[in-house]
């Protein structure tokens, strides 16, 4: 198990004051600003819920062996054994999911990401993907090693939770948010492991995991991410690997 | 309305639209006496007669082949109404289509108007394939415990054999449940190149110690029944009757799962039981287990049954193919893999059946593991005929 930590700029009500001065004032006028001002923009298209795999597709060789991680009905495999001429591998924990699967073509292991990736070898996969899976599971840490363990790359996507929807959502109505891309309650919510951007630029900094690309949904759109994208990526897709 | 659909018979009957229809087995020599073939275990056997059953029409390609293979009592009638009980005596197959009827047929998972299917009965059984019960040209008399110890590489030899002689060098997907799934594993470790795709459902490298124990105890059913007599009982009114119909009621036990058994029967007693009196059939599982014993010894041979478990004991993928080790036994799979097991099932439980699919994954070779959550233990696989269907359905299609 992980220890708690005893950290440097943990926010306790004594801790804030250890805070530089005026940070605290500075983000959350920073948060209200990005609100107003989007508030005054025409309401964006929404996004296409697989612009990720639009990204995907175009980070991934040809030819290329991928390994999917809660693959889901297999929807991305399937096309990326279409357009990429990729050999797939699935990995899924939901037996219906897994049907959907087969109905595609994609071959799929039935398996719990948790009790990891033993079956496969060192470096087996070209490519392994991790599309809105992270935040769902029990050991996030041990199954992003086991990535990037059996695949030379990772492709890690998430919710944002530092999306300054989201934090509003929490400081203004003292609930757990319920957004576009969070859409459930606290307690049908798969998402047991949220986390942001910074956490896992943090955990690749830690881990000596370097940043190859990353792209964010800013406004309902995805591009290129950038340094303080912090508060306005809704959500993130990283290409990792081990430096 | 035509009286069939009346009477509703339509559907069901070997006239309904997604049946086969009516069936006639086949039988070859596959090997002849002058050259018999070695067996894994030592010795010769020669001749060898089999018995197979297709539906279907073999592509001008040869490359619509899907090869079945039956489970310990099964045989080649996989799908159908027989024609022919009057003259081979299946009198029992009057009543019900072939074992796997539910998905194979026109239409059906695996659709007999695009594949054609072939099946064979193994040698040691009693569905026309030499066996025990058949006559020894040495002694003119039949085998008994004569017969030579054969083995699921053998079976697997002897179907390669029969595809030599129908001319098919390859086939689209070689399936079977149990024991039939271990002949699939088996073709597509010891004839990679002629399988495109195996399927393996609710079966795995190996028996388990606990599906060990329980072949022990059906064998000992048999072998201690008075009228085994050393297995030479042929031309006796008398067979080792009560201990072949122990050995399948054991065996039926191992099939059903806990869950399953307490809703079919749960505590029910049979009923025309007044009063619980004595050691007569009471509970509704009780006379369940006797009418499938009785039914058994109607149809099946006690040492075939004897035969036929031990070689599904001995059946080791890794022993054979990787000195022990599954994983390097896989590499030399070719085919695509289905692996299903069925979360109730502990004759093959799913932890056994995943192992088997881990191993295939772990050579690079495509595979895809389903725990299908069902209630009827190992018979899932042949009861789940929709969730099962839909599997195979779409594996064979891609």
């Amino acid at each position: 198990m992980s220890q708690p930590r005893a950290d440097h700029n943990l926010v306790t009500d004594r801790g804030l004051a250890r805070l530089p001065e005026g940070l605290f004032e500075q983000r959350a006028a920073a948060i209200v600003a990005l609100m107003k001002a989007r508030a005054q923009r025409p309401a964006s298209e929404p996004a296409s819920l697989r612009w990720q795999e639009e990204i995907i597709s175009r980070e991934i060789p040809m030819g290329a062996s991928v390994l999917d991680l809660g693959c889901g009905d297999g929807f991305l495999l399937e096309r990326l054994i279409r357009e990429r001429n990729v050999r797939g591998q699935g990995v899924e924990i939901d037996p219906d999911q897994v049907f959907s699967c087969v109905d595609r073509g994609v071959p799929v292991i039935q398996a719990d990401l948790g009790a990891g990736l033993r079956w496969c070898p060192d470096k087996a996969f070209d490519v392994v993907v991790l599309e809105e899976t992270l935040q769902t599971l029990q050991n996030p840490r041990e199954v992003l090693e086991e990535m990037l363990r059996v695949g030379k790359r990772g492709i890690v996507s998430f919710p944002n939770f530092a999306h300054y929807r989201v934090i509003i959502d929490l400081a203004a109505r003292s609930r757990m948010p319920v957004t576009e891309r969070l859409p459930y309650y606290w307690y049908e919510s798969a998402n047991i492991h949220l986390l942001t951007l910074r956490d896992l630029l943090d955990w690749a900094g830690s881990s000596g995991v370097n940043i190859v690309s990353g792209y964010a949904l800013v406004d309902g759109a995805p591009r290129e991410l950038r340094a303080d994208d912090d508060l306005l990526a809704e959500e993130v897709l990283v290409v990792v690997e081990r430096t | 309305m035509t009286p069939e659909e009346k009477d509703g018979t339509r559907g069901s009957g070997p006239e309904a639209l997604d049946s086969v229809g009516w069936t006639s087995a086949y039988t070859l020599r596959l090997v002849s006496a002058d050259a018999p073939i070695e067996l894994e275990l030592g010795g010769r056997m020669g001749p060898i007669d089999v018995e197979y059953e297709t539906y279907g029409v073999l592509s001008p390609r040869k490359d619509n082949v899907v090869f079945i293979a039956h489970a310990l009592s099964g045989d080649a009638h996989v799908a159908g109404w027989d024609k022919d009980t009057d003259k081979n005596g299946r009198v029992w197959r009057q009543r019900k289509p072939g074992w796997w009827d539910a998905v194979v047929g026109p239409g059906k998972a695996i659709d007999t108007n695009r594949y054609f299917v072939i099946c064979p009965n193994v040698l040691g059984s009693c569905y026309g394939t030499t066996g025990p019960a058949s006559i020894d040209p040495r002694t003119s008399k039949p085998y008994g415990l004569h017969f030579p110890m054969v083995t699921v590489g053998d079976w697997v030899k002897l179907h390669a054999r029969l595809l030599d002689a129908l001319g098919i060098e390859h086939v689209h997907a070689v399936m079977g449940g149990s024991l039939g799934g271990q002949q699939a594993l088996e073709l597509a470790l010891a004839f990679p190149d002629r399988v495109e795709r195996a399927v393996v459902l609710a079966s795995s490298a190996r028996l388990s110690a606990q599906g060990l124990a329980f072949n022990a105890v059906a064998r000992y059913c048999i072998l201690n029944d008075p009228n085994f007599a050393g297995g030479d009982y042929y031309g006796s009114d008398k067979g080792p009757d009560a201990g072949l119909a122990a050995a399948r009621m054991l065996a039926h036990i191992t099939y059903l799962s806990d869950e399953g058994m307490h809703e079919k029967f749960g505590r029910r007693l049979q009923r025309n039981i007044e009063q619980k009196a004595g050691f007569g059939i009471e509970f509704a599982v009780e006379s369940y287990l006797d009418y499938q014993g009785r039914a058994f010894v109607e149809r099946f041979d006690a040492n075939s049954y004897l035969y036929v478990t031990r070689a599904m004991d001995y059946y080791d993928a890794a022993a054979a193919w990787g000195n022990g080790n599954l994983v390097e036994a896989c590499r030399r799979v070719r085919a695509n893999a289905l692996v299903v097991s069925f979360d109730s099932d502990w004759l093959y439980p799913p932890e056994d059946c995943k192992d088997l699919a881990m191993a295939l994954a772990r050579t690079g070779v495509r595979v895809t593991y389903a725990e299908v959550p069902s209630r009827f233990g190992h018979d899932s696989f042949l009861v789940e005929t929709q969730k099962v269907g839909r599997l195979l359905r779409s594996f064979l299609a891609h």
